[in-house]
């Protein structure tokens, strides 16, 4: 287990017979109670591929029915069951041929990471670029992984939108994503855009992209969680 | 023997009665958006609904044709392959019935296409007997394009990737080709009351 943030843990878990997984898939994970009940819900797998291990990171939803028990409640050791990978479509792939755009809100880094891991691990340098977007420094998840890997010069980097509060000396974006802030770092060509987060952010961000001219079938989104609708 | 997680108890609700609840769901009073792409935006002007493939003939409709055919409002649940079941949702729609009848077809299965380029498969004895409708109105207004709007089908006796969004047309065929999720991991039929949810269930 490994605290992120405030609301963020990381789960290290063992899947002996795991079968590997692509970077951008997810696993369900399945809780029994004493009594039989059970609950499932899914979640974006946040490591890339690495034998028998996968690691989750989970956001803590304050009326959820799972993520509490994951993040507080659960101790190394405790067991639960895990189906997957699954998912096809919103994976990395070794394809890219010109630059890459992930897009992330809130904890919907969490696919991402697994590529931009993914893509450190096969030495990979295609053109990638991480837009995070986070209510304050404090919430962002795998800040200092995303600072080293960003240092390494391999065409990797981030750029942070902090939309709730700033540090003191931010000289970095501090609003919501909107289509000028997309114009201005979204490479002019590109071949390859991942957006994940919550359903409103995704919307935004996926139209914005889409007015701005980049082609619909090159954007691949995941999202979660509730619309608030 | 399912594995016991030490600990957990779990939030079981009162107003969500078993029967109704397909295994490994949960209900949810929201109304979730999934999709993998871009939402569509098809003026309505250039919309229209086409049945093609192995029938007698191409058969199609405009906007303002598929809105003078019949329409009905229905109350159903509806599930989700990511785990969430909605209860009592209330939609506006035409029946695929309406839309097949005298549609001559030696064709057993269809996969229905989208705007955005999404299709999904199903067996045609899956559309017809009452079990689907094209519908653009949710909640007693038209139905918003997040959610499918101008019109989706809706099938809600399977996982809801089935009830394609930005629905364009049906093409019939022989066989049985699997559709954008069927081919990225997902059930080739997604019975939810069978928890198909992936290939191999």
């Amino acid at each position: 287990m490994r605290p992120e943030t405030d609301r963020v843990k990381t789960l290290v878990l063992q899947a002996p017979s795991w079968p590997g997984h692509r970077a951008g898939q997810h696993v369900d994970v399945r809780l029994t109670a004493d009594d039989g009940y059970q609950a499932q819900r899914s979640y974006s797998i946040a490591s890339a591929p690495n034998g028998s291990t996968v690691e989750l990171t989970v956001e803590r939803i304050d009326d959820g029915e799972v993520s509490p028990y994951l993040t507080e409640e659960a101790q190394p050791g405790d067991r639960v069951e895990l189906r997957g990978p699954v998912g096809g479509y919103f994976v990395w792939s070794l394809e890219p041929s010109g630059a890459v755009l992930l897009v992330g809100g809130g904890s919907g880094v969490v696919p991402l990471m697994a590529m931009i891991r993914q893509r450190a691990a096969d030495g990979d340098d295609v053109p990638t670029r991480l837009l995070y977007s986070a209510r304050s420094i404090d919430d962002v998840i795998y800040r200092a992984e995303l600072e080293q890997l960003a240092g390494r010069g391999d065409g990797f980097d981030v750029v942070y939108t902090l939309t709730r509060e700033q540090p003191s000396e931010w000289t970095g974006y501090s609003r919501r994503v909107d289509r000028e802030l997309l114009a201005a770092i979204a490479p002019d060509e590109l071949a390859l855009t991942f957006v994940c987060g919550p359903t409103p952010f995704v919307e935004t961000v996926a139209e914005a992209l889409v007015e701005l001219g980049h082609e619909p079938s090159r954007i691949k989104t995941e999202r979660f969680g509730p619309t608030g609708g | 023997m399912p594995i016991v997680s030490r600990g957990f108890k779990g939030r079981r609700r009162d107003d969500a009665p078993p029967e109704r609840v397909p295994p490994g769901q949960y209900v949810t009073d929201d109304f979730p958006v999934l999709s993998a792409g871009p939402t569509p935006r098809t003026p309505l002007d250039e919309w229209d609904f086409t049945i093609v493939g192995e029938v007698d003939e191409l058969h199609r409709w405009t906007w303002e044709e598929f809105r003078a055919l019949s329409s009905e409002t229905i109350t159903v649940d509806i599930s989700c392959v990511t785990k969430w079941t909605k209860l009592d949702t209330d939609w506006e729609g035409v029946s695929v019935d309406t839309l097949l009848d005298g549609v001559e077809t030696a064709a057993e299965y269809a996969v229905a296409f989208c705007d955005g380029g999404y299709t999904t498969n199903l067996p045609l004895a899956d559309l017809t007997g009452g079990r689907a409708w094209i519908a653009f109105g949710y909640g007693g207004e038209p139905l918003e394009p997040e959610h499918g709007g101008p019109a989706r089908l809706l099938v809600p006796h399977l996982y809801f990737w089935k009830s394609a969004k930005w629905v364009r047309g049906l093409r019939l065929a022989a066989t049985d080709e699997p559709g954008f999720w069927e081919s990225n991991g997902y059930h080739i039929y997604g019975d939810p009351w069978q928890e198909q949810r992936y290939w191999g269930d």
